[in-house]
Formats: structure tokens, sequence, C-alpha cells
């Protein structure tokens, strides 16, 4: 092959990659395209919802599974002046607040959360990254506590909002943790608020003093440092509108995939 | 006598194989490209259920060597300098840390939530696509009659005499070429019976609510990394024999293969001596 030739291909696939780049980053851009891609969100929840019972189980796994390198993501440690005052002093006067779209109103201590009725579960933590960490976790059961409440029939999510701002820059005020789930997940019988996990308190990095567990969805609809439940009609006017703080940034609220 | 050449046309693909198969090219593109991109949110394999992130059995990352970042590639212990393809890679003076390059991922730039977002949408279009195959290739006798290899085909001298031609570059002709071959024919069967269920088996299993639907399924692939590591070697699998194909298709007369798979129509050679 004459240099000359093998300049003009090497030439040529350069300019055919970088077609295929800018191809693809254009369709990546295109709003139109990526708001059509977004409808299979909806057709795997269905698909899931349809074939899978609404009680079926995540896996348990044994003692002799756990990870001994848990991976902590997210925030690690809440900077928050709130937060640094109840870290100060071991959650003393923490209340988890339960309200919204409820008939009774709940305000409880830790002690009071960790006097309800509970499950420990040993469980595979699937984080939308792709790792996974195997970890033991005790808590209070969702649905008890929301049985207490009492939900009003116009409730159809329950909404965690969280201790920590992971995102300091939003000017939008969306910058603090929130998640949400449906009424499906949180009537689950594996939904918890962990106090625990591998049997000690639940360390400040796996979000303390509580943190929800979801057992069929992906680690970010695990919620860390949760400090009122609210049971709500709709996801509209909560941060940005998607429900939860990684779905305001592009992330599929129903995270069972 | 002068040896006479005649070409014959004959309809080599259905409308159903020809729409698939482009479909399938464009859906597969799609889904490799969005498939590394989230594979760099965490470029790292691992087998069992959970990581064990201190001993991945591969990963590519970028480490200082000497004040020097270098792209490190490690699989099963043994690690290889990578730098500019996998774990440190972009134009000199721009590079970044990312397991592939820019150009093996949709979008270049890294963007987990996207790349899941186009994930997801075409896996639906290849199972639809895939199933639309499949009932036309069972019911239609597609299957049966193009792709399963005939008895004679099967016979050891047959597939010994097919390897060592293959190997050379030489294609059957005349009436032999009215049919696939028997290397085709199984290389065609393991990835449309084989590699392609398989990316969808171990890919449904990474979903945790799908585990809770069928938790035997991520069993019998070992637990949840294990499904991971599987669909990226599945994966693997998938480029390579993209890769043949093409060559093959080139060397085999890319005119002739391209328009079968366009119209339908393939033109063979028949010596005028064997009508």
């Amino acid at each position: 092959m004459t240099v000359d030739r093998r300049r003009w291909l090497a030439g040529a696939s350069a300019a055919l990659g970088s077609l295929w780049l800018v191809g693809c980053d254009r369709l990546a851009t295109n709003p139109t395209f990526t708001g059509v891609l977004k409808v299979a969100e909806q057709w795997t929840r269905h698909a899931q919802r349809a074939v899978t019972d609404r009680n079926a189980l995540a896996r348990e796994f044994t003692p002799a599974d756990l990870s001994r390198d848990f991976k902590a993501n997210g925030t690690m440690r809440p900077g928050d002046p709130a937060y640094l005052a109840l870290l100060a002093e071991n959650f003393e006067s923490y209340r988890l607040t339960i309200d919204g779209l409820v008939e009774q109103p709940l305000s409880l201590s830790l002690a009071e959360v960790r006097a309800a009725p509970a499950r420990t579960q040993i469980t595979r933590h699937d984080c939308v990254e792709g790792w996974s960490s195997i970890g033991k976790w005790t808590g209070a059961r969702l649905s008890a506590l929301l049985d207490r409440a009492k939900l009003k029939p116009e409730a159809r999510y329950i909404v965690f909002h969280c201790a920590d701002t992971l995102d300091p820059t939003a000017t939008d005020g969306a910058g603090v943790y929130y998640e949400s789930i449906d009424l499906i997940d949180a009537f689950h019988p594996q939904t918890i608020l962990a106090y625990q996990m591998n049997d000690g308190t639940l360390p400040v990095r796996h979000g303390a003093p509580l943190r929800l567990r979801v057992e069929r969805q992906l680690g970010y609809k695990h919620a860390k440092y949760v400090m009122r439940v609210e049971a709500v009609a709709s996801l509209d006017g909560l941060g940005r509108g998607k429900g939860g703080f990684w779905p305001d940034r592009g992330y599929h609220w129903y995270a069972g995939i | 006598m002068a040896e006479r050449r005649a070409k014959v046309m004959i309809r080599r693909h259905s409308a159903v194989t020809r729409i698939t198969h482009w479909l399938n090219v464009l859906v597969i593109s799609a889904l490799l490209l969005s498939g590394l991109q989230i594979f760099n949110a965490h470029p790292a394999l691992y087998w069992g259920a959970k990581s064990t992130f201190a001993d991945p059995w591969l990963s590519m990352k970028k480490v200082e060597v000497g004040g020097e970042p270098r792209g490190v590639t490690t699989i099963g212990g043994h690690s290889f300098d990578t730098t500019g393809l996998f774990g440190w890679s972009g134009p000199e003076g721009a590079r970044e840390q990312r397991g592939f390059p820019a150009w093996a991922t949709v979008p270049s730039w890294r963007d987990l939530s996207a790349g899941r977002d186009w994930h997801f949408f075409f896996a639906w279009l290849f199972v639809v696509n895939g199933l639309v195959y499949w009932l036309w290739g069972l019911v239609g006798g597609h299957v049966r009659r193009d792709l399963l290899p005939a008895r004679d085909q099967m016979a050891p001298r047959h597939i010994l005499h097919e390897i060592v031609t293959h190997a050379r570059l030489q294609f059957p002709k005349g009436d032999e070429a009215r049919r696939y071959n028997v290397i085709q024919k199984l290389t065609y069967l393991s990835v449309v019976a084989g590699l392609l269920p398989l990316m969808l088996l171990t890919g449904l299993c990474m979903s945790p609510g799908f585990n809770a639907t069928v938790p035997w399924l991520i069993d019998l692939f070992g637990g949840r990394q294990s499904a991971r590591t599987i669909h990226f070697l599945s994966a693997s699998g998938i480029i390579l024999f993209i890769v043949v194909h093409l060559i093959l298709v080139i060397v085999s007369g890319l005119w002739n293969n391209l328009r079968s798979m366009i119209t339908g129509r393939y033109a063979i050679d028949v010596e005028g001596d064997r009508p």
C-alpha cells in the first residue's frame, strides 16, 4: 500500500469516525429523540409489575455472604448544620415525621421507631453503576408505620425527605436529597426504615439514623438520612417534579432495572 | 470446449430475514455503544453475587506511573498499559479517566442516565425484533430449512473439508452455494440461539425487580456480578462475530452479499458442465 493511499485511508476512516460520533451525539442531544427513549421506562415498569407478584421477595442471603467492603455512595457525611447538630447529640432529639395525606400524623423518636414492628433481612444492594454489596439490615416495617398513620384514600406515593444536601450548587432548592415510591413498594414486606446495619448501629456513611430499604429497586432509591415520610397524591411540586433527587437529574423514577 | 459460466439468480433471504437483520444492525449497535457507556460507570467485573472491590477479575483504570497518568487494564491479575484506549483516553492534553474511549460509547461524553435510556429503549426493540424473527423462523421453517445443518453437512469429513476450504477463503460454488455451508449454519445458530438470548437473560438478571420475579434464573448464572460478567463476555462474543462476519461478507463477494440482504436475490455461479 503506498503512503498516499495509506494516508487517504487513515483520513477517510477518521472522517467516518467523527461523522459517527457527531451523528450519535446529535441524536443524544435531540430532545424529541431522548423523549422517545424515555417511554421505555414505563414499558419496563408495567411489564415488571404485570409479571411480578406484589409481595414477591428479593433474595435473602446468609451471614456468610455479607460484604466486608460494603460501598457507600452519594452523601458520605452530610454537612447540613441541622444534621450535624443532631449527630453531635447522637440523635437524642431526632424525630421522624410521618405526615401528608394521613389521618394521624406521627412524630416518632428513634426509640419509638425501634419499638415499632421490625424486620431483619440480608439483601444485595445493587448500585445503578453496576456494583453490588450484601448487607444485613434491621428496621421498622414501613407498612406498619403507615398503617398507624392511616393513609387517606387519595394517597398514591410515599415521599422520603432527607437531611443531606447532595447538590449545593442547585439554586432552585432541589439540591436536597429525596426519593419516592408507590404504594406497592411502600407496603412490600421487605420495605423498612433501617436503623441497624450488620448488627450494629447504622453508620453515618450509610444513612444514620434511618435509611430506606426498598429491595426490588436500585441503590439510589434507598434514601439515606430520612427525616420525614410524606404521603402525597402526586409527585408534582416536589424538587423538579420527577419524584427524586436522581430522577430530577435524568435517572428513571422506577429503578427496578 | 470452453468452460461456460452462467450466473443464476436465486432467492436467498426472505423479507422477514432482511428486515429483522437490518433492524438488528441498528438495535445492536445502539445496545453495544450504550452498554459500554453503562460499563464505564463502574469499569470493573467480578464473579459471584457481590463485588469484591479490591479484587475484580477485570478492571480499567487510571494509574499514576512516575507522576504520569496511564490507562491500566488488569485481567486476571495481569496488567497492561492501555493508555489512549482503556482507562485513560481522549485527545492529547484533554485525556480523561474512563473505561472505554469516547468513540465507543453513546453519548460520547460520560452520562450514565442517558446511556441507560438508550440501552433499555433499544433492549425492548431487540426483544420485539427477536420475537418476530424466532416466531417466523420456527413457524415459517427458516430455522429448520436454512439454519439446522443437513445430515450430509454434519459428516466429520464434510466439516473438516469446510474448515480447510474456509481457512483458504474458498467458498462453495454452484449448487452448494444454494444453501448456507455448515460453518455458516453453526455460527448463525450459535448467535441467534446462543449469544443473543444470553444477552437478554443476563441483562434481565441484573434487574433487582426481575430477580424477585424469577429468582432461580440468577442462580443459573452464578449471581448478579457473574451475570454482569457473562453479559460483558457475551457482548464481546457478538463483537467478534460481527468482525468476522463483515470480513467474510467482503471476501466472499461484497456486492452479491449486500444485494441478497437488501433485495433477497443472490447470484450463484453455475458451471457449464454441471448444469
